[in-house]
């Protein structure tokens, strides 16, 4: 299972509004960091199918979205629940990182 | 994070076993790997954090021979990848975690979880960007500090931003940066920059570039994101705020060696020490090359060369052993 692609058109609905916790990766084809990680994103949305959802936003095509959560630095991972932030993650980082922190919010759904 | 004993619920039973294991994923390891698997040693690269490097940080690599109009970082990075993959090296994206020198095979804890065994070991961890250590600097990571340009510069349009570094990587940033800024002050410490001629003209000649000479950054400023960082004049001590929406650090490195300090020697720096025209570290069957152990020259090219080195010495210390 891939990775979402989400938009400014349906953030709202796929992650502010999800029933499971959403993991956002904040991204652009010109940063070698978000291709290096590309491949970790792509395995934790097929190893956490059902029970977290895992999506992309392209900064340059979606500025809104990733103006409104303030991202200043690619990649930024953010982990939604509920609506809300609850963690996040700044540049890259080793896979078990990401999945520690997937782990400590699945199941919550606020 | 300093070299950890390898926990006792790792089993190496069974385990993988390797003659050649690469640690590191830039010019130096893939170059390693494209010689090792072209002498048929099946080497297996873990790719750590930065597959690619530091080059993948970069834009226009303008030096690296070969390539005449010049190449992206990142694009050349896959090349040299894709070129290994292509004599049968495989490559992981993985973190290797602990490791024990002192035993044959050489045990290798790749992700904390899995144990792996090699003959040889080839360190090509490189180096990646220092942070001047500042307490803001390190709360507003991502919130307008950045040590990547490239990355994040494009969230900058039309604002003021400050980099404070004086080498090539800073020059570069600056002149980078130009493109969505209104401004770049760069700081510097010194009264003149140890870049390169060429890059230090380009950007001396920038209409947006403006130099701040003597001058360190001693804080970063700003509640939720940079708002501005504060300067000492190294000369008079005069302190003064720059209002800036970024701050960009570029100065300089530190090797990715901590790994592998409770057996290799390393220089006061960290740089892994080589034996002088060879990539022999003080163990057998352990060889390091690229900026892990070379503080000098620090170019792809110069990484390149010492990756071939290790893997052409890796072979050698096979042979002799089997022989």
């Amino acid at each position: 299972m891939a990775p979402i692609e989400l938009t400014d058109a349906n953030f709202q609905s796929e992650v502010l509004e999800s029933d499971v916790p959403v993991l956002v990766d904040f991204w652009a084809a010109w940063c070698g960091p978000c291709r290096a990680i590309a491949p970790i994103v792509t395995e934790l949305a097929s190893e956490y199918a059902g029970r977290a959802k895992v999506g992309k936003v392209d900064v340059d095509v979606n500025p809104q979205t990733a103006m409104q959560y303030g991202v200043r630095s690619i990649p930024t991972l953010l982990f939604f629940v509920g609506g809300q932030v609850r963690d996040q993650m700044i540049g890259s980082a080793a896979k078990r990182e990401f999945q520690k922190r997937l782990d400590a919010l699945v199941g919550q759904t606020a | 994070m300093s070299s950890i004993p390898i926990p006792h619920d790792i089993s190496f039973e069974g385990a993988a076993h390797h003659r050649v294991l690469i640690i590191g994923a830039g010019p130096a390891g893939y170059t390693a790997a494209l010689y090792a698997a072209r002498a048929n040693l099946a080497p297996v690269v873990y790719t750590g954090l930065e597959p690619g490097g530091q080059l993948t940080t970069t834009t226009d690599v303008e030096n690296y021979p070969g390539y005449v109009d010049g190449v992206l970082g990142p694009a050349m990075m896959e090349d040299f990848k894709a070129q290994a993959v292509r004599f049968g090296a495989e490559v992981e994206y993985g973190e290797v975690t602990h490791l024990d020198l002192s035993q044959r095979p050489i045990k290798v804890v790749v992700d904390e979880e899995t144990g792996v065994l090699a003959d040889t070991v080839i360190v090509a961890t490189g180096a990646s960007a220092r942070y001047l250590g500042l307490e803001n600097e390190k709360r507003l990571l991502g919130r307008g500090v950045s040590a990547c340009a490239t990355c994040d510069g494009a969230f900058f349009r039309g604002v003021d931003l400050a980099v404070v570094g004086g080498g090539d990587t800073a020059m570069e940033e600056s002149l980078f940066l130009t493109r969505f800024a209104s401004k770049v002050w760069l700081i510097h410490r010194r009264d003149e920059l140890r870049a390169s001629k060429i890059m230090q003209q380009r950007v001396m000649a920038h209409p947006k570039i403006e130099i701040i000479w003597n001058t360190v950054v001693t804080d970063v400023l700003g509640a939720d994101e940079v708002t501005g960082v504060r300067l000492r004049n190294v000369t008079d001590n005069s302190e003064r705020d720059l209002a800036v929406s970024g701050f960009f650090v570029a100065i300089g490195h530190t090797p990715n060696t901590a790994l592998f300090k409770s057996w290799l020697d390393v220089d006061e720096q960290g740089y892994i020490e080589t034996r002088a025209g060879s990539t022999q570290t003080n163990i057998p069957g352990v060889f390091a090359c690229g900026d892990a152990q070379d503080h000098v020259y620090r170019q792809a090219v110069t990484a390149a060369g010492t990756g071939c080195m290790a893997a052409m010495d890796a072979e050698r210390f096979l042979a002799a052993r089997a022989g």
